[in-house]
């Protein structure tokens, strides 16, 4: 190269053995998903439990894509985090490719004049189906035989992805030292409490630190609003960890958090980032 | 066939600019696979070139004082929102290779980013007033997480070949993937055809 002082602009994430990626290519085609049961987290986000006949699985972190048709024929499609994956930490060649039926759960946080959320959480009950085609996105996830460490940062309905991620590793038994930070305005916005509560309290390897961007349970003695430096680096897995770090949320969050635990020391490389825009 | 969703009824406006599957966004998300990288313009540099081999480059300055082009398009996310109407402002692909000699047999691209990031595309894609290098985003510079100070685009792609924080195009002789393309997205990406993911 003639300009020997250019910045290099490819790093290790660009070897091929680190794209996360399934060794065989496959289409997606779509699968028609029927409502298992629902759940109310919040009173404005359902969790619906699926049954995708010939699911092959996917890795925490990784979404789906949901297509709703009319009567009259309009279609639309929209994008969906998967909140439990289905065959959790189960490696794909070891999976079964046919007439398996796999539960696989979304949680759907309603957009305010959405056109498709409103009536996953509200219209939708079980017995109804929807059509649904994935995993889509191989890059946004974490690897179940993967020991190292992981710090997971959520804002709002950011959770739900990094939510798979630690249902996975407890379904597989994993090790691999966890720690989330979540993110919500208030207590009546946290999803899955109870569970993360139950999740934390038995396995000293995960540790879950609630923060509150507008008001706080009763008794609570810590700050109150957005995440700051010092937040940050008191709730994260240090840098010098090497953790692998999640975020997930609304762009200003993880624009915001992303770049101050890079400002902390973690390595830009480590710290994989998904935002949530409005997808009505 | 499709299978019909008892009680859903269209909320959204259709537009015949519309792609299939997408639905009009009037704001304009953000998808990044990681932080936003930190740009010195003092030492920013734009590379036009082959592996191994820097044909042409540009300063910020540089860039700046090409013939820039103002163009107003539509935009196509793979996430399914498409905005009508962005206002870009840049310097065409065309001007860029304009500056170095192209060989018959270098037919593709890969584009290189800071933080990382690669995207290809045949450059046949990139030529004829259909490719820029965009510094400019609705009358303003463009901002850092929209992929300032400037950004590949190539708005009859899904916008994942919009490469942000673009650094260099090298010119290839056989294709090769990018990030996504190696992570589950398609090779071309033509919203018309639907083409999100491997296979379709």
């Amino acid at each position: 190269m003639t300009t020997t002082t250019e910045p290099e602009p490819l790093d290790e994430t660009d070897s091929p053995e680190s794209t996360d990626a399934p060794d065989v290519r496959y289409a997606l085609p779509w699968h028609v998903a029927t409502v298992a049961a629902r759940r109310r987290e919040t009173s404005s986000a359902v969790s619906l439990e699926l049954d995708v006949p010939g699911w092959h699985g996917a890795l925490p972190g990784q979404h789906v894509d949901v297509r709703l048709t009319a009567e009259d024929g309009y279609s639309t499609q929209r994008s969906y985090s998967l909140a439990c994956p289905g065959t959790m930490g189960v490696a794909r060649a070891t999976m079964p490719t046919e007439a398996t039926t796999a539960r696989i759960a979304l949680t759907v946080q309603v957009v305010e004049d959405g056109e498709v959320s409103p009536y996953l959480a509200e219209e939708l009950v079980v017995g109804d189906q929807i059509e649904l085609r994935g995993p889509i996105g191989h890059w946004f996830v974490w690897q179940p035989r993967d020991p190292q460490p992981v710090q997971l940062v959520g804002g709002g309905s950011g959770l739900v992805p990094l939510m798979s991620m630690v249902r996975t590793r407890h379904q597989a038994g994993s090790r691999a030292p966890f720690r989330l930070l979540t993110s919500v305005r208030t207590p009546a916005d946290a999803l899955y409490a109870a569970e993360l509560d139950a999740l934390a309290s038995q396995d000293p390897g995960l540790e879950v630190t609630w923060a509150w961007t507008r008001q706080a349970p009763a008794g609570w003695t810590g700050p109150v609003g957005r995440l700051d430096a010092d937040a940050l680096a008191a709730a994260c897995l240090p840098p010098e960890q090497h953790p692998h770090v999640f975020v997930c949320g609304p762009t200003p969050f993880v624009e915001h958090v992303a770049s101050t635990l890079v400002s902390l020391g973690h390595d830009a490389d480590r710290i994989r980032t998904e935002r949530f825009g409005p997808t009505g | 066939m499709a299978l019909i969703s008892r009680g859903f009824r269209p909320k959204r406006e259709s537009d015949p600019r519309l792609p299939p599957g997408q639905y009009l966004e009037r704001g304009f998300p953000v998808l990044s696979a990681g932080p936003t990288p930190k740009v010195d313009l003092s030492t920013w540099a734009f590379t036009l070139g082959s592996p191994g081999e820097a044909r042409a480059r540009w300063t910020w300055e540089e860039l700046l004082a090409l013939p820039a082009e103002d163009v107003v398009v539509d935009i196509h996310c793979v996430t399914k929102w498409t905005k009508l109407d962005s206002r870009w402002r840049g310097v065409s692909i065309d001007t860029l290779l304009d500056a170095v000699e192209v060989g018959d047999d270098e037919q593709h691209v890969l584009a290189r980013c800071d933080g990382g990031y690669t995207t290809n595309m045949p450059l046949a894609d990139l030529r004829g007033g259909k490719a820029w290098i965009a510094y400019g985003y609705d009358g303003a510079p463009l901002p850092d997480e929209h992929g300032g100070p400037a950004r590949l685009l190539v708005p009859h792609l899904y916008f994942w070949k919009s490469a942000k924080w673009v650094r260099r195009l090298d010119l290839l002789t056989a294709d090769e993937q990018g990030f996504w393309e190696l992570r589950g997205y398609h090779d071309y990406g033509d919203p018309w055809r639907e083409q999100r993911y491997w296979g379709d």
